[in-house]
């Protein structure tokens, strides 16, 4: 029913799951992002579904899928799978061209991603078991701040006098963040050194592969601008940040789906 | 098709029979409260000396090590946790410990004799010290530290020498007081000469490997063979074992077959494997047709393919020098550097991977520099992940595949770029 190509990226991360229609001119055509939830596989199928409803197209008439993100094994539908790694750093490369470096970090990781010329990986280096320096990170503390997640990040900006933290473990910076509180510390101070303590964190893991410029930050956490000041702060350099930072995942996923549907490098 | 038996070749099932035959042995011992066993460590063992007076090692990490494998490596641990030994504490320790305190058998079913001699052979591990003294507390059984000069230099000094030789010579008359029986230096030489030819044979199945495609896998199969390499090491058993090896891998060189369907990649690991997930980890790997050619882990008890060899006209001294010199553990870092930089040159490899030890920081510290040197350095594309050798708590599967996968992505992205 329609003679254009078109190819799908759904980026099924631990929090949220993203997916971007594309087409054979680059073009994104529509982009959805749903919670993810505890069914990982429902997910992947309802944003994939939102995607065709919203554009009215059928299962049919996309060319290529490609699954990526945590839960890309569950993208059962899909054609392939690449990891969100190969994917971050070729969607980063696509929306900011010169980008060598990527941070991401989305819910339960941080990654660090050196880029070659084409959007290719180089180097990475990501965290461990463990969700400290996160998005979910964020969320705790946004928890025992009583702030919602989109709220820290801009109070953050306000502390003048960032509070020190000790601990990057989600679980015992609740307890320092109560202590800061029962003292009667100015929130946004405390919030100031949450965001802080994350890129002085973040910064360790992209040394590892080298900063080198231009510096991309994409991921859930890229939206908060309190965490984009910080990183800038940390690395002394300016990030690039775009409204479809959160997107790239999916974006990268959809750039490989279509070298796929095209048998070419896009 | 049998999916436990797509690796698996007469080398494995040989290496099954030998060492179930060895735990069988033990056990004999243990339910005739014999005082044959001596417990040793795997780093540069001197089992040699050992034979000599018909006395049977015991390697407390291959207890160890065979529990994880079977995945029954945790109950042991949180054992020994609840005894008060800390979560980062070295998990062959903590396993030893708590399968010790649980009275539990082996993962085979048999039991472990009592020492009659702890023999602590430490090479480049100070947490093996306490371990062993432990093992002397916990049994009541006699101690000697066996202290090996690490290797500050290219090459050990005379004094290094002498001073292990004495310690040997002190180990020779405790094992003359436990065992009743004169120590028989002749003995000791048959002993040596058939470890040479071990080592020999040892040393060409590792040569094999240069194969394109390699006939086994360098990290996991060699984990396999590195069983009768240290308990039959100086026996007609062990010779046999090898035989059959190259008899195996030659046939497999001669129709051009590997372990995977593709080999794609050629890569050297360092680090010991993470046995509790060994199959899971060796199938992340084969997914990208991705081979180990070499490996340092296979070398912790004798680097043998740079020329080493026992010699049974000076028996003490060969012990002596392959305790000091031709093991990975007692090596220095530069050493260890250079013994990964000829691998991954004159065994062709594509990539290097690094596997970091959480519970083992001795093996494990000074790798991110690794990774580093052998990415800037050298050039050759280096993944660093990291688990355990014992703890099932410290593998994350779906991490582990994220790295290894996207690290191959690249990889393969690379070479196709390299071909237009």
């Amino acid at each position: 029913m329609n003679n254009q190509i078109i190819v799908c990226g759904i980026d099924v991360g631990s929090t949220q799951t993203k997916g971007v229609l594309l087409n054979d001119k680059k073009e994104i055509i529509e982009k959805v992002l749903i919670p993810t939830g505890a069914n990982v596989q429902k997910a992947a199928e309802n944003a994939f579904r939102e995607l065709l409803k919203k554009t009215g197209f059928n299962k049919s008439d996309i060319n290529f899928i490609v699954g990526t993100g945590y839960g890309r094994y569950k993208v059962t539908f899909g054609d392939t799978q690449i990891t969100e790694i190969s994917c971050h750093a070729k969607g980063a490369h696509f929306v900011f061209p010169n980008t060598r470096t990527v941070i991401d970090m989305g819910g339960q990781d941080t990654k660090a991603i050196r880029v070659g010329e084409k959007g290719e990986v180089i180097d990475f280096a990501m965290n461990d078991k463990c969700a400290a320096g996160t998005g979910r990170f964020l969320a705790a503390c946004a928890d025992v701040a009583d702030c919602s997640i989109d709220e820290i990040g801009p109070l953050s900006l306000k502390g003048e006098k960032p509070s020190r933290l000790t601990s990057v473990c989600t679980v015992f910076v609740e307890s320092e963040i109560m202590s800061y509180l029962a003292k009667g510390e100015k929130l946004e101070n405390i919030l100031a050194g949450v965001h802080r303590a994350i890129a002085a964190r973040t910064v360790s893991l992209v040394r590892r592969v080298g900063v080198v410029h231009e510096v991309t930050f994409t991921g859930g956490v890229s939206r908060n601008i309190g965490m984009v000041k910080a990183l800038e702060e940390k690395l002394g350099v300016k990030l690039n940040v775009s409204p479809l930072s959160h997107y790239m995942g999916a974006i990268g996923a959809a750039l490989f789906a279509l070298e796929r549907a095209l048998g070419r490098e896009v | 098709m049998d999916k436990k038996k797509k690796y698996q070749g007469r080398m494995h099932g040989l290496q099954r029979e030998l060492m179930e035959r060895w735990y069988r042995k033990l056990h004999e011992i243990y339910e005739q409260d014999r005082k044959e066993a001596v417990y040793i460590m795997i780093s540069g063992n001197p089992v040699e000396l050992i034979r000599a007076f018909d006395m049977e090692p015991v390697y407390p990490e291959i207890n160890a090590l065979q529990l994880a494998i079977r995945k029954q490596a945790l109950p042991a641990l949180l054992k020994a946790e609840e005894m008060g030994y800390s979560t980062d504490n070295c998990n062959y320790v903590k396993a030893d410990v708590g399968m010790f305190f649980m009275n539990s058998p082996t993962s085979l079913g048999t039991r472990i004799p009592k020492p009659a001699l702890i023999l602590c052979n430490f090479v480049g591990c100070n947490t093996y010290i306490k371990w062993f003294e432990h093992l002397a507390e916990y049994t009541g059984s006699p101690l000697y530290m066996l202290d090996i000069p690490f290797m500050r230099h290219e090459e050990p000094t005379q004094d290094d020498i002498n001073y292990v030789v004495n310690q040997l010579k002190e180990i020779i008359e405790i094992l003359e007081n436990i065992t009743g029986r004169k120590f028989d230096i002749d003995k000791l030489r048959e002993i040596v000469r058939k470890a040479k030819i071990m080592e020999e044979l040892w040393a060409k199945v590792k040569d094999l490997a240069k194969a394109k495609p390699a006939p086994f896998d360098a990290y996991f199969d060699s984990t396999t063979m590195m069983g009768p390499l240290y308990v039959y090491r100086g026996t007609d058993d062990g010779i046999r074992f090898f035989e059959e090896a190259i008899k195996e891998f030659e046939e497999k060189i001669e129709k051009g077959i590997g372990t995977v369907p593709e080999e794609k990649f050629r890569v050297v690991v360092e680090g010991p494997p993470p046995y509790p997930y060994f199959r899971v980890m060796r199938d992340l790997l084969a997914k990208w047709g991705a081979v180990a050619v070499q490996s340092t882990y296979s070398t912790v008890g004798g680097i043998w393919e740079f020329g080493f060899r026992h010699d049974e006209n000076d028996p003490l001294k060969a012990i002596a020098l392959h305790m000091i010199t031709a093991n990975l553990p007692n090596r220095n870092y530069l050493q260890r550097y250079e013994q990964i930089r000829r691998y991954i040159k004159e065994w062709h490899a594509d990539a290097l991977i690094i596997h970091g030890v959480k519970s083992c920081r001795l093996f494990s510290c000074g790798q991110g520099d690794m990774r580093e040197f052998f990415i800037q350095e050298i050039g050759v594309p280096t993944l660093y992940i990291e688990s355990d050798l014992e703890d099932p708590r410290y593998f994350s599967p779906a991490q582990m595949q994220n790295r290894i996968d996207a690290f191959f992505e690249a990889l393969e992205h690379k070479k196709a770029i390299s071909k237009v």
